[in-house]
């Protein structure tokens, strides 16, 4: 069964959130989602970037109070 | 009150020594016990095994005994940890004793793990371990001419050493007469060179005054040792002479076999210190999950943060933290034989690079031996 998985990173600069996200994204299985929520206004971009070149998708995008939530599930 | 640190690094170190000093005289009184357990007798500076696979620094100079760094009052065994019983309050060491704890701290560390990358073993050289930095430079030496590149896998200890190694590289082909013969490629897993922004920033244009070739979202696939080809998890390869590896690193065995761990990292607060789920058991250095940059730097900060907390609990009664960790790191950075500059933040204020200087590297020089000051927790 797929899970989803919030990873607080922000406020973080080395290693920082990308670096965060692929972390986790390793650990995680196919069909999982993680949500990572960053401080980071490069995040934005920067996350989407690796995850189109990887292949996996992104669900969603967008700032609340703040915080870039970014929801991704692990394609392959 | 029984206090238990488990793991002799850094953090442990530094942690036993500061403790130690705040409540000599309870211990002294029996009031107080201060145990730690470590699976070593001997102490590794372990940012100097950079040096080693550049050949300014000798193995033995990494070491020290572990029990000439702590002070007396701490009760010292080499007798790394078993079984850990948190709801029981006590951990089982591999010797089959049994200790009892009222505060745990476990700064277990980090280890390598290059059998997660088919081919990282066989096909690459790194620099993270003894053995490892001195083949390393071995290589270096007989090294010719041809590719020389360098991979780095996530998540890893100390960000900032892919780097430092890039601009070392450069300046050891140089003194040897053959960086004409030389191409240097690095492969770095997000889309700048480096994680953190403003690191990037400054690496950047020193990588292209140094004439180094670098390719962003290169996350590490395989290795083929008998091609010499790197393959990337975005599809792309890359063929070398000689292939130095930032290994992936993971939390020491004995957390995931005691299932502390997720993904093989210790859920920690990120300001408290503790343990998720559990208010007396600590949690220091590169075995938490915090996101902050897995070095000593950053375990020896949390340590003096720890170290506060636990003598305001024992003197005053003070449950809540007097101290929180602020996410503080400073580390050194390399840029090449005889320039440095520094990478300091925390959870609120970014890192700001000052242009690379002599100054900085001779205090980095000096710091390799400052070291030993440092983890007496004099420094």
């Amino acid at each position: 069964m797929a899970e989803n998985k919030v990873v607080d990173a922000c406020n973080t600069f080395c290693p920082g959130p990308l670096m965060e996200l692929i972390t986790y994204m390793k650990q995680a299985s196919v069909g999982d989602t993680l949500e990572l929520l960053s401080t980071d206004e490069g995040s934005a971009a920067d996350i989407p970037e690796w995850i189109y070149k990887v292949g996996h998708e992104v669900i969603s995008n967008e700032k609340m109070d703040g915080i870039w939530h970014i929801k991704v599930r692990k394609t392959k | 009150m029984k206090i238990l640190i488990v793991g002799g690094g850094t953090g442990g170190t530094i942690l036993a020594n500061h403790l130690s000093r705040r409540l000599g005289s309870e211990i002294r009184a029996g009031k107080v016990e201060l145990t730690l357990l470590s699976a070593s007798d001997r102490h590794m500076y372990q940012p100097g095994l950079l040096y080693v696979a550049f050949g300014q620094m000798t193995p033995d100079q990494l070491y020290r005994d572990e029990a000439s760094l702590l002070e007396p009052e701490v009760d010292f065994h080499v007798d790394p940890v078993d079984k850990f019983q948190l709801d029981q309050n006590h951990v089982v060491t591999k010797g089959g004793k049994s200790y009892a704890y009222d505060i745990l701290v476990i700064a277990t560390g980090s280890r390598i793990v290059p059998e997660e990358v088919p081919g990282l073993s066989e096909g690459a050289e790194t620099f993270y371990t003894e053995e490892s930095a001195v083949r390393l430079h071995k290589r270096l030496m007989e090294f010719q001419g041809g590719t020389v590149a360098m991979v780095v896998s996530i998540p890893h200890k100390c960000p900032v050493a892919p780097v430092e190694a890039m601009f070392m590289l450069h300046d050891f082909f140089k003194s040897r007469g053959i960086r004409d013969k030389v191409t240097l490629r690095y492969q770095y897993p997000t889309n700048r060179v480096h994680a953190t922004a403003n690191v990037a920033r400054w690496a950047k244009p020193e990588f292209d005054k140094a004439g180094i070739e670098y390719e962003t979202l290169f996350n590490l696939k395989s290795v083929d040792p008998v091609k010499k080809i790197v393959y990337s998890e975005e599809g792309t390869e890359v063929k070398y002479d000689l292939l130095i590896a930032v290994p992936p690193h993971r939390g020491m065995e004995i957390i995931e076999q005691n299932h502390l761990d997720q993904g093989g990292w210790i859920p920690t607060d990120r300001f408290k210190l503790t343990m998720n789920g559990r208010d007396n058991v600590y949690v220091i250095g590169d075995a938490t999950n915090i996101p902050v940059s897995k070095t000593g730097s950053a375990a020896h900060f949390e340590s003096e943060v720890l170290a506060a907390n636990i003598v305001a609990r024992i003197k005053t009664g003070t449950d809540s933290p007097v101290r929180e960790y602020d996410g503080k790191v400073y580390c050194f950075i390399e840029a090449g034989f005889d320039r440095a500059t520094y990478n300091a933040f925390d959870y609120v204020n970014l890192p700001d690079l000052k242009p690379p200087s002599k100054p900085i590297h001779w205090f980095k020089v000096a710091y390799n031996q400052m070291y030993w000051t440092s983890v007496r927790g004099l420094l």
